[in-house]
């Protein structure tokens, strides 16, 4: 069978066999089953674990599909373990770049804010946790509207918040395709006057979207005198994803 | 010239952390790796000191190698510890004898009640700061020694060390065996009972009184100053600070005024007030114990509150009753309704801490009715941290004469939104989060700076300082002390529960 993975086609029975078995199955009962050997098997498992396919019993001997396996529709990462996640990330680009941080997920339409940063400056600032926000006006939202292939968080009308909004979905087509090739999100007056901000994705496993990252501050900080993004700021925009998205892969 | 940095090291009660922060307290870079907990009989907890520094030995490189660092450009080690859990290893060979008993063990409970006598529990605290109490070192040490046969006699032929985990990192960051430097640190000290508070030396009296021979012990060193160049892991690179975690995280928070407080919430959760070069002896259950001391300057001392079961508890919902996956999810399933249904969860799985010191305390879910689901338990097991964090704060007000007017916290914890405005709401003052969460790490990092000249003064520490995140109390005063009484009866359910004749 040319051009197929051997190992997906094994996780596939793997999977077919704990369906069927819902009082779990050891590694041996596994491996007896599909003629594979014990340390075969046990990677399968394994690499099923981490994406959260399957689930082990308190003894760790027997293996069963997880809850979450038969909901795949919806986002697997809980938004309070992605807050949990990126909270050292995001502080320590607060502290770096003087700025109010935030991370967002798509929820339904819109981009929830699960984490906010306060800017390093000891001001009076409220918590912004659990408000959204417009995807297509902000650079958290084009973060992970960009990679949002079912399409169901697209907008069905480009509500204008200020003169700078873009409004025409070929426009905001051809800004998501431009996400997707530099790896992030810029934001220039398009949701509140005199604000721009940085945001880029945060890749989990298997490099799924499951959020962004990205700061947020006064255009006078944030872009250069030609009114550019900061290379600088993008730079460790892009590098606070990268470190959350390799926590969430488990690889330190 | 590269960056320079310093390298926290924060052995954990759950894991060890490298952490790496640069010149302005920023955090660069972290690993980390679980190790496991054993669990031979119940109540007892220990940890496998060898997987410890296999651990150590892991994360520091990881560390380094996510910012593409090396050894020359970490300027110090700081050393930061789950306090009290202590081990017993052999001085030739290295090697640990039997496991290291956590903290959170209570094996020890009958030699506790045996050690109080006719005198009571607090028998010792005006020589330690400290009531006689399964959590600490001593009780641990002389159980050690008493049920491991021949070992007393080899340890006062000085065949064998004793050692908190500081002290056996350092140990081992110097060559263990090989002429490894066996030392401590004043603020570890302080929570063995086995060092005099005021004299900050081994004292006589104590060590008679708990039958542990001198010979054992390390040399107790100021928290902040050169302790020995590493040969391991990190070779010519100076260890410049070993403290206790919670004291760490005090120094982190740039608390080191008289009057300036904190509270750690992770596996256990622990409110420090810092009380100057001031020995206060509390009279509502909290410790006296040592906050830092810097090279040769005086001792600061602290009041310590110090709650056993709070992140913990989160931990059991997790693994032992499996209701959520992740620590995290916790909040989620608790969002799911609105309050907690009249149910309360007093988490006294070994006994209650402060401010009750009640060994002979166990766990209870109270209110208990057919309307309770898992969505009012997830709610019930966080608020447990808050009405243990307001029992706290009530006894350190009386005790300090002031009232706190806003609480500064840390700690995996922290991440908690839901806790942390029920926290606001509970305690009626304005909760604070730092830019640095890992703040025991900082404070390590801080201390060990400090000692080679990295950061010049403590000053200096207090401009990296800022608000992270901040929660505003919003609670109706008559459910808050509603709340507060049912929570009240609920801790009256767990006391007497062991009975002198079980
Ligand atoms: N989002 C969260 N909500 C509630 N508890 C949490 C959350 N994240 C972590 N914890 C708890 O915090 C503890 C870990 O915090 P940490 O500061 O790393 O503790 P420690 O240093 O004592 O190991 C664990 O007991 C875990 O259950
Ligand atoms: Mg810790």
């Amino acid at each position: 069978m040319p051009g197929s993975v051997q190992s997906i086609e094994r996780a596939a029975a793997v999977l077919r066999l704990l369906a069927a078995a819902p009082n779990g199955l050891g590694v041996a009962d596994v491996g007896n089953a599909l003629g594979l050997a014990k340390t075969t098997v046990h990677g399968i498992l394994r690499t099923l674990h981490q994406v959260g396919f399957v689930e082990q019993d308190r003894s760790g001997a027997h293996y069963h599909l997880s809850d979450a396996f038969g909901r795949l529709g919806e986002s697997y990462l809980d938004p309070n373990e992605l807050r949990s996640r990126a909270i050292n990330w995001a502080d320590s680009l607060a502290a770096r770049s003087g700025e109010v941080v935030r991370v967002g997920r798509l929820d339904g339409s819109k981009v929830v804010i699960v984490h906010h940063v306060f800017r390093p400056d000891d001001s009076d600032q409220d918590l912004d946790v659990g408000t959204t926000l417009p995807p297509h006006a902000t650079a958290l939202g084009k973060a992970v509207l960009a990679y949002d292939a079912s399409g169901a968080a697209r907008p069905k009308r480009l509500e204008a918040f200020t003169t700078r909004t873009i409004t025409d979905p070929a426009r905001l087509a051809e800004e998501l395709a431009t996400v997707r090739s530099r790896g992030w999100a810029g934001e220039f007056e398009e949701h509140t006057i005199e604000i721009a901000g940085i945001a880029a994705p945060i890749r989990g496993l298997g490099g799924l979207v499951v959020g962004a990252v990205g700061l947020i501050g006064r255009i006078e900080r944030i872009c250069d005198s030609r009114l550019r993004h900061r290379a600088d700021l993008v730079t460790m925009v892009r590098a606070t994803a990268e470190a959350i998205a390799r926590d969430l892969r488990g690889d330190s | 010239m590269a960056e320079q940095y310093v390298a926290a090291v924060d052995q954990g009660t759950n894991s060890t952390r490298c952490i790496l922060f640069d010149r302005r307290g920023r955090l660069v870079s972290v690993a980390q790796r679980e190790h496991r907990q054993l669990f031979p009989k119940p109540g007892w907890v220990e940890h496998d000191a060898a997987e410890i520094w296999r651990n150590v030995t892991r994360v520091v490189p990881a560390a380094l190698r996510q910012v593409g660092a090396e050894p020359g450009q970490i300027v110090a080690i700081g050393i930061t510890n789950q306090r009290e859990t202590s081990l017993l290893w052999d001085r030739a060979t290295g090697r640990p004898i039997g496991n290291a008993v956590v903290w959170q063990d209570t094996r020890t409970d009958r030699l506790v009640a045996e050690l109080a006598g006719d005198e009571g529990l607090d028998r010792f605290a005006d020589l330690c700061g400290l009531p006689l109490n399964t959590y600490f070192s001593a009780p641990r040490l002389k159980w050690m020694l008493d049920h491991t046969p021949g070992l007393r006699a080899r340890a006062e032929r000085g065949e064998v060390l004793f050692g908190t985990m500081e002290t056996w990192l350092i140990w081992n960051f110097t060559g263990g065996a090989n002429g490894g430097l066996h030392v401590t640190d004043v603020t570890n000290a302080s929570r063995t009972m086995l060092m005099n508070i005021a004299s900050l030396e081994w004292d006589d009296e104590l060590l008679a009184a708990f039958d542990v021979p001198r010979a054992v012990l390390p040399e107790i060193r100021p928290s902040s100053g050169v302790f020995a160049t590493a040969t391991e892991v990190l070779p010519g690179v100076r260890i410049g600070a070993a403290l206790g975690d919670q004291q760490a995280a005090l120094f982190g928070q740039t608390c080191f005024s008289a009057g300036e407080a904190k509270c750690t919430y992770g596996t256990g959760s622990f409110l420090l007030l810092h009380t100057g070069q001031e020995i206060v002896r509390s009279k509502h259950g909290m410790l006296t114990t040592v906050a830092y001391q810097i090279g040769d300057e005086p001792a600061s001392y602290a009041l310590e509150g110090s709650m056993a079961v709070t992140g913990s508890l989160v931990q059991w919902f997790r693994d032992g009753l499996g209701l959520i996956h992740t620590a995290a999810e916790i909040e989620t399933l608790a969002r799911t309704v609105d309050d907690n249904g009249g149910a309360y969860i007093v988490p006294a799985f070994s006994g209650l801490f402060a401010p009750h010191w009640r060994s002979e305390a166990r766990g209870v879910i109270a209110g208990l009715t057919g309307y309770i689901t898992k969505g009012h338990l997830a709610r019930a097991v966080l608020e447990a941290t808050g009405f243990q964090t307001l029992e706290v704060v009530d006894a350190m007000n009386a005790d300090s004469g002031i009232a706190l007017t806003a609480l500064k916290v840390d700690g995996g914890m922290t991440a908690n939104n839901l806790l942390m405005q029920f926290l606001a709401d509970l305690l009626d003052v304005r909760v604070v989060r730092p830019m640095v969460t890992e703040t025991v790490s900082l404070g390590a990092a801080y201390a060990a700076g400090l000692a080679v000249g990295y950061w010049p003064d403590l000053e200096g520490l207090r401009s990296n300082w800022h608000r992270a995140g901040q929660w505003l109390p919003n609670m109706d005063p008559t459910r808050r002390a509603t709340e507060y009484a049912n929570w009240q009866a609920a801790v009256q359910r767990t006391f007497n529960w062991i009975r002198p004749d079980q």
